[in-house]
């Protein structure tokens, strides 16, 4: 193949769909990538499954097949995404059926695990990056999964698979897999796999990369951001990529969206750490081709470590948050009397952790940063931490309480209570993952 | 003059390090960066933001600083009660930092 165009369809499980539709409908598209697992979405997504045996997969699934199982099939783009979360055998065979529904028999959908590596993890009790070693958690511990690579996925593609679902994978994987599977890659071409991983990196995050999270009015502006297109990325069998997106669509990729991207969550650029390869991008160089059209080459590699990134998830006590806001003369200082009197209060209570913000004075930057003027408004938030749920609601409802018994004029108060799942890392042996993939083919409706 | 007269900066997260990208919106400004935005500025500019190292990364072919912040956010992201968890309004932070007359 000469060529190859891969598009972004979601760059997190809540993204827009509409973009990913118009992808599939007219991006005449090779491959079609969702990425729709953060953190701790496997976690979640665990917990489902924990209660039903047939959940356990990205809550958008289906809203997402049903809009583009259609137009990818007519256009012969296959899709690639990890919104199987915990459960992708499950995941495939929903997407089966709705294919049979929508009229598609025959459809190939491929469940890719191996990424759950709990049972790995308890045998191996790796050491966690918070200190203490796996088994110190007990039975607190929801999951473990490991970030792989493209092995797994590479195989349900050369299955013929029209969709493939897998669970946690590194994110540039789900762009990397279909690159190497079209152009042939050997798995040592260390530099082809880190410009692959260079090009999934620049698309994963789909809308990022067209103007989204970018503007600043006056000094970065960006047309028609309601109407936000997403990502394709046109790459040569050499791994250099030119990153565009559908004519008639909002945002703007420039030199400055890619190079933003390019250093997103990024630390030793010349180090980034992947399961198939260290990628090196510390030689990249970007140029405008033209309106909407980026070229990225000069991404480079070395050889994969060995051992593989393990998220770690378990249950962290209860969270209690409360919030009510403050407006007008003396705002600050009544916020600040309804803190005190909520720290005198919360003091009766065995939390493990309890923290105050004055949203709108220097909840995000911190006193020194935020120094200046007083706002006419402010809000204070309350939040805590606590192995009892008892204790986590008293949080909750000793701001609710400042209605009535707190300073002047205190309004909008709102209360949240809910369980913490916390995650920690661990390092795993690559030798401990292994992949299976599994096929479903829709039946004639 | 601030750093968001000839710059833009995005911040990301990965556990408790937090990185800002500070790239020049002309390439002729890099030189500029590189004097002027260094490791020491950046960490007394972010203070108690900060409880770990800055280091600070070059990229002259993007026109581009990386700076890794460690145990900037609190613990993590997975476990942190702070409102912006990510740290994702780090880099507007960043973007106040002065600069010495054109």
């Amino acid at each position: 193949m000469r060529q190859v165009r891969i598009g972004a369809g979601a760059g997190y499980s809540g993204d827009r769909i509409e973009p990913a539709e118009d992808l599939a409908r007219r991006g005449a598209l090779d491959f079609l990538v969702f990425e729709c697992l953060a953190e701790r979405t496997v976690a979640q997504a665990q917990l489902r499954r924990a209660a039903d045996p047939e959940a356990g997969y990205d809550p958008f699934l289906e809203a997402r097949m049903r809009a583009v199982l259609r137009p990818c099939r007519a256009a012969g783009t296959r899709i690639v995404s990890n919104m199987g979360a915990a459960n992708p055998d499950a995941a495939a065979r929903r997407v089966a059926d709705i294919a049979a529904e929508l009229g598609l028999p025959g459809l190939r959908v491929a469940a890719v695990t191996g990424d759950d590596v709990l049972d790995a993890c308890r045998e191996a009790d790796p050491a966690l990056d918070r200190g203490g070693r796996f088994g110190d958690l007990g039975a607190r511990v929801i999951s473990a999964n490991a970030y792989v690579g493209v092995a797994g996925l590479l195989r349900a593609l050369e299955q013929g698979a029209d969709v493939v679902l897998t669970g946690r994978a590194a994110d540039p994987a789900l762009f990397l897999a279909p690159l190497v599977h079209a152009f042939g890659w050997d798995m040592t071409d260390w530099d082809r796999l880190g410009h692959g991983t260079l090009a999934g990196h620049l698309l994963e995050c789909a809308g990022q990369v067209c103007g989204g999270y970018f503007a600043d009015p006056g000094f970065s502006d960006v047309p028609g951001l309601a109407d936000l297109g997403f990502p394709i990325g046109v790459v040569d069998a050499d791994g250099t990529v030119e990153i565009t997106k559908l004519p008639d669509t909002g945002g703007a990729i420039t030199p400055a969206t890619v190079k933003e991207q390019i250093l997103y969550e990024i630390h030793d650029p010349a180090r980034y750490y992947q399961p198939d390869v260290v990628a090196d991008f510390s030689g990249v160089s970007v140029e405008a081709l033209g309106p909407d059209r980026v070229r990225v080459t000069g991404g480079a590699g070395h050889p994969r470590t060995g051992t593989l990134k393990t998220s770690v998830s378990f249950h962290d006590g209860y969270i209690g948050e409360g919030q009510i806001s403050y407006a007008g003369p003396g705002a600050v200082a009544r916020a600040r009397l309804a803190q005190e009197v909520l720290e005198t209060r919360l003091a009766r209570q065995a939390l493990r952790e309890l923290r105050f913000d004055l949203i709108g004075m220097d909840a995000l930057h911190g006193p020194r940063l935020s120094a200046g003027p007083e706002p006419h408004e402010v809000r204070l938030r309350a939040i805590g931490r606590a192995d009892d749920i008892g204790a986590a609601e008293a949080v909750a409802n000793e701001v609710e309480a400042l209605y009535t018994n707190g300073p002047a004029g205190g309004g909008g108060a709102w209360k949240s209570v809910r369980p913490a799942v916390s995650l920690c890392s661990a390092l795993l042996d690559a030798r401990l993952v292994r992949p299976e993939v599994t096929i479903y083919e829709a039946p004639a409706a | 003059m601030i750093l968001r007269d000839i710059a833009h900066c995005r911040s990301g997260d990965k556990g408790d390090i937090a990185n800002i990208a500070v790239i020049a919106r002309d390439p002729a400004d890099y030189a500029r960066l590189c004097r002027e935005v260094t490791e020491a500025r950046v960490a007394a500019f972010l203070g108690e933001r900060v409880k770990g190292s800055v280091t600070r990364y070059e990229l002259p072919r993007l026109g581009a600083l990386n700076f890794v912040l460690t145990e900037a956010l609190s613990g993590g992201v997975v476990s942190s009660l702070a409102l912006d968890a990510h740290g994702k309004s780090l880099s507007s932070a960043l973007l106040a930092l002065p600069l010495e007359g054109a």
